[in-house]
C-alpha cells in the first residue's frame, strides 16, 4: 500500500507542528502516530484524496479535535495547555462551512474576528476598529461594509470570511478547502489574496483539492493518503507522476505550467474515457 | 470619553452606532437596538401602570401614580402597592425572563422554533406538579414550585442526553424535545383521569398559568433569581454570539464551546423553571418575544436585551387583557391568553418556514 516515508523532519524549529498524534472522531481513528511540521512563513497546502485525513489534521492543528495520543505544538508548547484566547491570538481557522447569523452585515461579521481580544467591558477599543478596517481593506470587502452577508455572491462572502479571519490578527491562518464552493475566477482571486497575505508575512496552511492550484500557489506541500503523510516538500520536488499515481491512483504526466512553470498534472486517457 | 484618543480608520457598519470609550472600557452600541429596547421598556411600564388601575376597585391613572409616588389614601396604598403591584411586577419580570430564555435557546438551536416551551421543559414542570398534587397529595405553594423546577430540569437533562451525539445539535434538540413533550402530555392526561375532581381542578388551574397568586413574599426569591439570570446571561452574551458562527469558528476564536454551551443551557432552563415554579406554564412568550424583537431591532441574531424588553411588554399586555376580560366577563388566567395569541404566531411561523423550505428545495 502506501510507503509512509515520513520525511523524519523534526518538529523542532516549527512554530506549529503535530507530534506523533493519533486523531479521529469518537472511536474511529483517522490518523495514527502522525508527525508533521508547518514551516514558518510558508504557504503550505495539504493535499490528498477524499477522506485521507486532510481536514482532520487541520482541525487538530486548530485545536478543534484533541489528539488521543501525541500533541500539537504551538511555539514549543502543547496547544492544549494554552488559554483558549491565547491560541486564538496566534492561530485562526476558516472552517469548511461557516455559518453567518441571520441578517448580519459585512462589517459586523468581520468585527466578530476581534473576539479573542475582547472582554466584557473592552468591546471596541481603537485597535479593534483599526484591525477591522485593515482586514476589510486587505480583502477589498470595505466597499461591501454595510451590505447583508446573505445578499453577497459566493466569492464575496468567502472574502468576508477571510476578512474576519484577518481581523483576528494571527500570524498563522488555517483554511479548510477555501475554494471548494467558488467558481474558477473566484478560486484564483482567493488564492491570489492568500498569496498576497503570505507575501506580507502570514503563514498559510490550506487544504486544497486542486493539485495544480496547490503546486502553483504553495511553497510547501503535505501529501496525505489513508491518514498518513506520504511526503512533504516543495512542489517542484514532490509533485511527480509517480507520486500522483501512488496517492491518487491516477496515471498522468507532470509537466511545467506554460505560464508560471509550476508542476502541473495532466491525466493520461484511460480505456473508460476512450469508450 | 477622551478627546485625545488616536484617530483610527472608521468602519461603516451600514447602520448607526455609537462608540463609548473611557479609561478601561469601550463599547459599540447599535443605536437602534438600544432605542427599541428602551421604547419597549417604557411601553411595558406604561401598560403596567394601566394594569394597576384595573380590578374590583377601579382607580384612575392619576391616583395610581400618586400612590406609587408615596402619597394617596391608605386604602389605595393597600390596593396598589400590596395587592396589585406584585402581580404587575411579576408580569414584567416573568416576561423579561421568558424573553431571555427564549433568546438563549433559539440562538443555541439556530432555530426560531427552539424555545424552552416548545422543546418540552414546560411539559416536564407540568408533569412534576401533576405528580406532586395527585401522588404526593400536597398543594402547598413551595412544594409545587420545587416540583416545577425539578421537573423542568429533569426533562432538560433527558432531552439533552437523548439529543446528544458528539455534541448537541439544534435541530435534534428540538425534535427530541417535541417528542418528549408529547409523551409527557399523555402521562399528564393519564394521571388526571385517575384523579378526583378537586385534585383535577387544582392541576387544571395550575396548568393554565396564572400570576394572580403572586404576593410580595413569593416575589422575593423570584427577584433574586431574576438578578442572577440577568447577570449570568449578560456575562455569557458574547460567547452566545460566537457560538452563532458554528462550533469550529467559535473554538478557534477562543471560546470553550462545551463549557459555555452547558452554562447557557443551565441559564435557559433556569428561566423556565423560575417562571413555571411561581406561575405555572406561561406558554409562547419565550417563543415569540425574541423573534418580534429581532424584527423590530433588525439586529443580527437574537438580542438578549431586546428580547427581555419585548417579553416584559408581551406578558404585561396579556395581563392587561386578562384584567379587561375579567371586568367584562369572568377571570381568565394570563397563561391562556399568551397561549391563544402565541398559537396564532406559531401557525404563521410554521406556514412561513414550510413555504421557505418549499422555495429553497
Amino acid at each position: 500500500m502506501t510507503t509512509t516515508t515520513d520525511t523524519g523532519a523534526p518538529t523542532q524549529g516549527h512554530r506549529l507542528a503535530a507530534e506523533n498524534v493519533t486523531i479521529g472522531y469518537d472511536k474511529r481513528t483517522i490518523s495514527r502516530d502522525l508527525t508533521v511540521g508547518i514551516p514558518d512563513g510558508s504557504f503550505t497546502a495539504i493535499i490528498g484524496p477524499n477522506a485521507c485525513g486532510k481536514s482532520t489534521l487541520l482541525r487538530s492543528l486548530a485545536r478543534i479535535i484533541t489528539p488521543s495520543t501525541g500533541r500539537v505544538l504551538l511555539d514549543g508548547k502543547d496547544v492544549s495547555r494554552y488559554r483558549s484566547k491565547e491560541v486564538a491570538r496566534r492561530l485562526g481557522l476558516l472552517p469548511q462551512t461557516s455559518l453567518a447569523p441571520d441578517g448580519i452585515r459585512v462589517a459586523d461579521l468581520v468585527a466578530r474576528g476581534r473576539a479573542p481580544y475582547q472582554s466584557l467591558i473592552q468591546q471596541w477599543r481603537p485597535e479593534d476598529e483599526a484591525a477591522v478596517a485593515a482586514a476589510m481593506a486587505a480583502t477589498r470587502t470595505d466597499v461591501l461594509s454595510g451590505r447583508y452577508v446573505d445578499e453577497l455572491s459566493g466569492g464575496q462572502r468567502q472574502r468576508v470570511w477571510v476578512a474576519m479571519l484577518l481581523a483576528q490578527e494571527t500570524s498563522t491562518l488555517l483554511l479548510d478547502e477555501p475554494t471548494t464552493f467558488l467558481d474558477i475566477a473566484h478560486q484564483y482571486q482567493l488564492l491570489d489574496l492568500l498569496r498576497t497575505l503570505h507575501g506580507q508575512g502570514k503563514t498559510i496552511v490550506a487544504v486544497l483539492h486542486d493539485l495544480n492550484q496547490a503546486a502553483r500557489y504553495a511553497d510547501h506541500l503535505v501529501v496525505m493518503k489513508g491518514g498518513h503523510v506520504v511526503t512533504t516538500g516543495a512542489p517542484a520536488e514532490v509533485l511527480t507522476a509517480a507520486l500522483v499515481e501512488e496517492v491518487f491512483d491516477l496515471p498522468c504526466v507532470v509537466a511545467p505550467d506554460p505560464v508560471v512553470g509550476s508542476p502541473t498534472v495532466y491525466p493520461l486517457p484511460t480505456g473508460d474515457a476512450a469508450g | 470619553m477622551s478627546a485625545v484618543e488616536p484617530r483610527t480608520a472608521r468602519v461603516d457598519f451600514g447602520y448607526t452606532t455609537r462608540t463609548l470609550r473611557g479609561g478601561f472600557f469601550s463599547f459599540r452600541l447599535p443605536v437602534r437596538v438600544v432605542a427599541v429596547s428602551a421604547a419597549l421598556a417604557l411601553v411595558a411600564a406604561a401598560l403596567g401602570i394601566v394594569a394597576l388601575t384595573l380590578g374590583d376597585y377601579p382607580l384612575s391613572v392619576a391616583e395610581v401614580v400618586r400612590t406609587i409616588g408615596g402619597g394617596g389614601e391608605r386604602f389605595h396604598r393597600l390596593v396598589v402597592l400590596e395587592w396589585r403591584m406584585p402581580v404587575v411586577l411579576a408580569a414584567l419580570v416573568f416576561g423579561a425572563v421568558l424573553g431571555i430564555g427564549g433568546a438563549i435557546f433559539q440562538s443555541l438551536t439556530r432555530n426560531p422554533l427552539g424555545s424552552p416551551d416548545v422543546i418540552g421543559f414546560d411539559a416536564g414542570s407540568y408533569t412534576a406538579v401533576v405528580v406532586t398534587i395527585l401522588v404526593l397529595g400536597t398543594r402547598d405553594y413551595w412544594s409545587l414550585a420545587g416540583a416545577a423546577i425539578v421537573g423542568g430540569i429533569l426533562t432538560a437533562v433527558v432531552v439533552y442526553v437523548l439529543a446528544y451525539r458528539r455534541g448537541v445539535q439544534g435541530f435534534r434538540l428540538i425534535i427530541v424535545g417535541i417528542g418528549v413533550s408529547a409523551m409527557l402530555g399523555s402521562v399528564n392526561s393519564y394521571l388526571i383521569t385517575r384523579a378526583d375532581l378537586q385534585d383535577a381542578m387544582a392541576v387544571g388551574f395550575w396548568g393554565a398559568g396564572s400570576i394572580t397568586r403572586v404576593t410580595w413574599t413569593s416575589m422575593v426569591p423570584v427577584l433574586v433569581g431574576f438578578a442572577v439570570i440577568v447577570a449570568a446571561s449578560a456575562a455569557l452574551a458574547p460567547s452566545l454570539r460566537r457560538l452563532e458562527l458554528g462550533d469550529d469558528a467559535a473554538v478557534t476564536q477562543g471560546t470553550r464551546v462545551g463549557l459555555v454551551r452547558l452554562a447557557l443551557i443551565v441559564v435557559g432552563v433556569a428561566t423556565t423553571a423560575l417562571v413555571t415554579a411561581a406561575a405555572g406554564p406561561l406558554g409562547f412568550i419565550a417563543l415569540v418575544a425574541p423573534q418580534l424583537a429581532r424584527r423590530l431591532t433588525r439586529s443580527p441574531g437574537v438580542s438578549l436585551l431586546a428580547a427581555a424588553a419585548m417579553g416584559a411588554t408581551l406578558l404585561v399586555s396579556a395581563h392587561l387583557i386578562s384584567l379587561v376580560v375579567a371586568s367584562a366577563y369572568r377571570p381568565v388566567p394570563v397563561g391562556l391568553i399568551t397561549v391563544c395569541v402565541g398559537g396564532l404566531y406559531l401557525i404563521w411561523l410554521l406556514v412561513r418556514e414550510a413555504r421557505r423550505q418549499a422555495t429553497t428545495s
